[in-house]
């Protein structure tokens, strides 16, 4: 396709451009509203951002070229994309693209002739209790059936603007199953603020320590050290002292909302209903820590979330709960603003996520130095998930040992489970840490079960010798994903799926991640492709050793667990589709002949293989 | 008594023959191989298939089908399999083509320049069928060892061999080890 | 007393504020590099420098020395992945020696030298990537590009040009520059700037100067860049 020339530019541009200002940091925010209007970003837009912001031209296709929901080329002015998680897969999602496709006349990760509509696949977009999902310009389509694409494609063959669709198309159901401690209870907004005020801030962070709280989002870092060290920290980048706005050091709390751990979604379910739990958790944390600036970085798939969540912090601030003089506290000012990623699962990690809320390319940090001495712009910033935060709210609220009653000694409090897959009742499921696997699985009707993916591709998977096992830090730990597979559920299809989501997300920073989930993913290609041999299992295993020892990230360092823990907990699912010579060619053989087939027509025997 | 001579075979598939003149470069040292070794198919002899051999030393990367069935060949009757070049190691000079188009190659070559075929894209089944791509020789056979450059100079392989032959582990010493 | 580290077992001195790789080099000690450069601030993403420190492996070309680290880097079992790194560097990339006029001069070669690297042992991508001749002076050969982002370094820090950036992610991750045409002929860079003198491969080339030294006079066709490297001088 002809790129489209963009004379006027400028003009079409003011109102983005007038809306974010010319900080560089609202460059990702830009470019998401220039996707929206012009279906993609052009050159032009990209000179002429660069030039509104007083940053390099590079630096902007840079942006543009690294998060998946924007795009250097056009895509349709309806852009359909398909969840892939494995959940997906099980309820039929490819048979359901293609058949969208075939309606629609269009190929698979091209763009129609009319530019009318393209459709791809998408990383777990967060909705695999109601799969299969899709996103349509960036909202979220669920429970996905024959009948819903047909009304889908009519519509989008009517040009309807998507606005004007059924709400119904958009319906997202919370989906809570199992309350405890943390959902249970009716949250009066402010009331845990007013408590630790009433407390004291020492008093408070004492609180969090003895309730032992730590991290939410898997990795299990205390966080009560954590605030601890954000409060404590005093040198900015070259080591001057941070005092310059108000005498006070600038310090900053970022809420970790990009959910992407694919089979994850409690967080989506946080901020439906628990909102308020999550932002006080923050103004508890911006309290102890000193904080007066806050973000809550949200992921591009839960864009729908944007303007309730953003109604919610308007309510707050309107009741005194944000913004200057807190409480009528005079020197308690703190405000939270909220940033939309676009696609790219590597912001979760916390110093991506930090370059990203910069306006940079999502690429994880040298470190040490780490946040929370050098975080947002250099100075010190604590990161934390969600639902840590809505645990320190209720923290705040009741205390330390009214908190640390709950649980197992190193994993005090509840948490909260994603369980999606082969169970009846898929949803949001709360348990005090230490619930065995076994509990949770006859409580979501998943019975049936031989395996669970704990924690995400990122994370463990559990075989049913093993479903004794209990959530909790000193076990399993996890940041919510509990996906479920049911005994006729081939393994592999799950490692090869999560193979290629990482290959997919991968930042491209250091080459051992950038190529070796490219390697990983081919070679689980070729053995799905019936091609696989012995020598194909090894060279996983030499991967995988590389992908761990040798990555700049968690990202890559995780990135050969599915394959690892699978080849090890289901060897079977591998030997199966292996063939039995010791050698099979990389690609396929006669498949690389067909090009010259076509151009020359021969099909003699000489012309295959 | 005599030991029983090491048969070896050489072959060239999508290369320039350079590996094998690098071969003969080793000079006067061939004789000192010749009382190792006897050749069988290489294009020193008129052999035609390669019989069973000990090692088989393959020069080119694969760039058509027939490469494949030469190769395949070598592989079932050499013990040992020794990937030879540049070509044969990566791709090489013939690779240079993978990132063009088949058909763009195909019509600069018979239709723009209007070649022997009149402007057509000749199809007989006596021409080895192109690949899309040139593909080194260890993605489509086992290979066992590694000898490369382009070429490889006379004293690399001279090194390499004895060492092969002696049933050493080949090793190459700093300056013999190029790529280029 | 100056503060020390220990290196493959022998006691290397530090001052505040190096890296391992700082004291490392200052000690005459090679550890495998690629996108690092002393001229430059560490990145940190070709990961053939990483260490063993204390245990757990680092790029030591980032990680600031500290007292009483124990550091390894010279074992059997980094070099194995250092070779498997510099393997997946030539088949995620067309790279193809005899057609390359940094041929000799290049580092990726060079640390592959050094490695032992026989072949590539991976299957290669052979990607499509594109070539920019459009300059008069110099030459942008993405096939050869590491993304070691030494150019982009170079071109911001020291030449204030930003002629070069990183877009696109992971494996489609692509080296750009800086012009709406998307041509190196339409940026302010010049053969003379810093930017042109730091590509470990040849990625980027001065126009009519390939073959000024012929090959098998080069900078690593006698000497290792061990040797290159521990004898003072960067290249």
């Amino acid at each position: 396709m002809e790129p489209c020339e963009f004379p006027d530019i400028e003009r079409r541009l003011a109102p983005v451009l007038e809306k974010h200002g010319r900080d560089a940091s609202g460059l990702l925010q830009i470019l998401r509203d220039v996707q929206d209007l012009l279906h993609f970003i052009p050159p032009e837009a990209v000179t002429c951002i660069a030039g509104r912001l007083g940053i390099p031209r590079t630096s902007v296709e840079g942006v543009a070229g690294f998060y998946a929901f924007l795009s250097l080329e056009p895509v349709g002015e309806y852009r359909v994309l398909f969840s892939d998680n494995i959940t997906d897969n099980m309820l039929g999602n490819r048979e359901l693209m293609q058949y969208f496709c075939n309606k629609l006349w269009v190929e698979p990760g091209k763009v129609s002739e009319d530019n009318l509509v393209s459709v791809d696949t998408t990383s777990c977009t967060g909705m695999c209790d109601q799969g299969p999902a899709a996103l349509v310009n960036g909202w979220p389509l669920t429970s996905l059936d024959h009948n819903r694409l047909d009304l889908i494609a009519e519509l989008i063959r009517i040009r309807k603007p998507v606005a004007e669709w059924p709400p119904m198309l958009f319906e997202v159901a919370d989906n809570v199953r199992r309350k405890d401690a943390l959902l249970g209870e009716a949250f009066e907004p402010g009331s845990a603020l007013r408590a630790t005020l009433a407390r004291g801030i020492r008093e408070t962070l004492a609180e969090v320590d003895k309730a032992n709280l730590r991290g939410r989002g898997g990795a299990g870092f205390k966080t009560a050290s954590k605030w601890t060290f954000c409060h404590a920290a005093i040198a900015g980048e070259d080591g001057s002292a941070l005092c310059d706005i108000g005498g006070s050091p600038v310090r900053f709390i970022v809420c970790n909302a990009d959910e992407g751990e694919p089979g994850t979604f409690k967080d989506r379910v946080l901020l439906t209903r628990y909102a308020d739990l999550v932002f006080e958790g923050m103004t508890i944390g911006a309290r102890v820590v000193g904080a007066s600036k806050g973000f809550l970085y949200l992921r591009g798939e839960y864009r729908y979330l944007l303007q309730p969540l953003e109604a919610v912090l308007q309510r707050r601030r309107d009741a005194g709960l944000l913004g200057d003089g807190i409480l009528d506290q005079a020197d308690f000012s703190f405000d939270i603003e909220i940033h939309l990623g676009a696609g790219a699962y590597i912001c979760g990690e916390e110093s991506a996520l930090i370059e990203s809320l910069e306006g940079r390319r999502g690429r994880p940090r040298n470190r040490p130095p780490f946040p929370v001495t050098h975080g947002y712009r250099g100075r010190p910033t604590v990161v934390d998930n969600v639902e840590t935060f809505a645990a320190a709210a209720n923290i705040g609220l009741h205390g330390g040992a009214w908190f640390a009653a709950q649980g197992t000694s190193q994993s005090t409090g509840t948490k909260l489970l994603s369980i999606s897959g082969d169970v009846s009742r898929p949803g949001i499921y709360e348990y005090p840490f230490g619930v065995t696997v076994e509990q949770i699985l006859r409580d979501c009707g998943g019975e049936d079960a031989h395996a669970v993916q704990v924690s995400g591709p990122s994370g463990t998977l559990v075989s049913w010798q093993e479903f004794g096992r209990r959530i909790a830090f000193e076990d399993l730990s996890t940041a919510g994903a509990f996906m479920v597979f049911h005994r006729q559920r081939e393994m592999f299809a799950a490692a090869h799926n999560f193979t290629h989501f990482f290959a997919h997300e991968s930042c491209g920073f250091c080459t051992p991640c950038r190529v070796g989930t490219q390697l990983q993913k081919k070679i689980m290609d070729k053995i799905a492709g019936g091609h696989g041999t012995a020598s194909d299992l090894e060279e996983l295993k030499n991967l995988g050793h590389v992908l761990k020892t040798m990555s700049h990230c968690g990202l890559g360092g995780s990135a050969a667990n599915p394959v690892l823990d699978t080849l090890k907990k289901f060897p079977g699912t591998f030997e199966r589709k292996l063939k039995a010579l010791a050698f099979e060619p990389a690609f396929d053989l006669d498949g690389a002949l067909e090009t010259a087939r076509e151009i020359t027509g021969r099909d003699d025997e000489w012309a295959h293989l | 008594m005599s030991e029983r001579k090491i048969r070896l075979a050489t072959c060239s598939l999508a290369g320039c023959f350079g590996c094998h003149m690098s071969f003969l470069d080793i000079d006067e040292r061939l004789f000192d191989l010749l009382e190792r070794v006897e050749f069988d198919r290489t294009p020193l002899t008129d052999i035609k298939h390669c019989g069973p051999c000990d090692v088989g030393i393959v020069e080119g990367g694969v760039c058509n089908a027939e490469n494949v069935h030469v190769l395949r060949e070598f592989r079932n009757r050499c013990k040992v399999l020794v990937a030879i070049g540049a070509c044969a190691i990566n791709g090489g000079i013939p690779a240079m083509r993978n990132n063009i188009d088949l058909w763009e190659c195909f019509q600069e070559v018979y239709q723009y320049e209007g070649g022997l075929e009149g402007g057509q894209v000749p199809n007989d089944p006596e021409l080895p069928l192109p690949f899309d791509k040139v593909h080194p020789v260890y993605e489509v056979v086992k290979v066992d060892y590694f000898l490369p450059g382009c070429p490889p100079s006379a004293d690399a392989i001279w090194k390499f061999l004895s060492d092969l032959l002696a049933g050493r582990e080949p090793k190459l010493d700093y300056g013999m080890l190029h790529y280029d | 007393m100056s503060k020390t580290i220990s290196l493959d077992g022998q006691t290397v001195a530090f001052a505040e504020g190096q890296t391992i790789m700082d004291a490392a080099m200052a000690a005459g000690i090679y550890i495998p590099h690629l996108c690092h450069n002393p001229e430059f601030r560490p990145h940190g993403s070709c990961k053939l420098c990483t260490v063993n420190v204390n245990g757990r492996n680092v790029a030591s070309c980032t990680m600031p020395a500290a007292e009483g680290q124990q550091v390894l880097s010279d074992t059997e079992e980094l070099n194995a992945e250092r070779l498997a790194l510099t393997q997946m560097l030539f088949v995620e990339g067309n790279h193809l020696c005899p057609a390359c006029e940094k041929s000799g001069n290049c580092q990726l070669q060079a640390v592959a030298y050094y490695l032992g690297m026989m072949s590539p042992r991976f299957n290669h991508f052979y990607p499509q990537r594109e070539v920019d001749a459009s300059h008069p002076e110099v030459l942008l050969d993405r096939n050869r590009c590491i993304y070691c982002e030494l150019c982009v370094r170079a071109s911001r820090e020291v030449d204030g040009k930003n002629v070069f950036g990183l877009s696109g992610r992971g494996i489609a991750t692509t080296l750009v520059v800086n012009s709406t045409s998307g041509r190196l002929g339409d940026t302010a860079i010049a053969a003379s700037d810093k930017a042109m003198q730091v590509c470990p491969t040849g990625a980027l080339l001065v126009k009519r100067r390939g073959f000024v030294v012929p090959i098998g006079e080069r900078i690593y066709d006698h000497r290792s860049i061990k040797e290159v490297q521990t004898g003072g001088g960067h290249e």
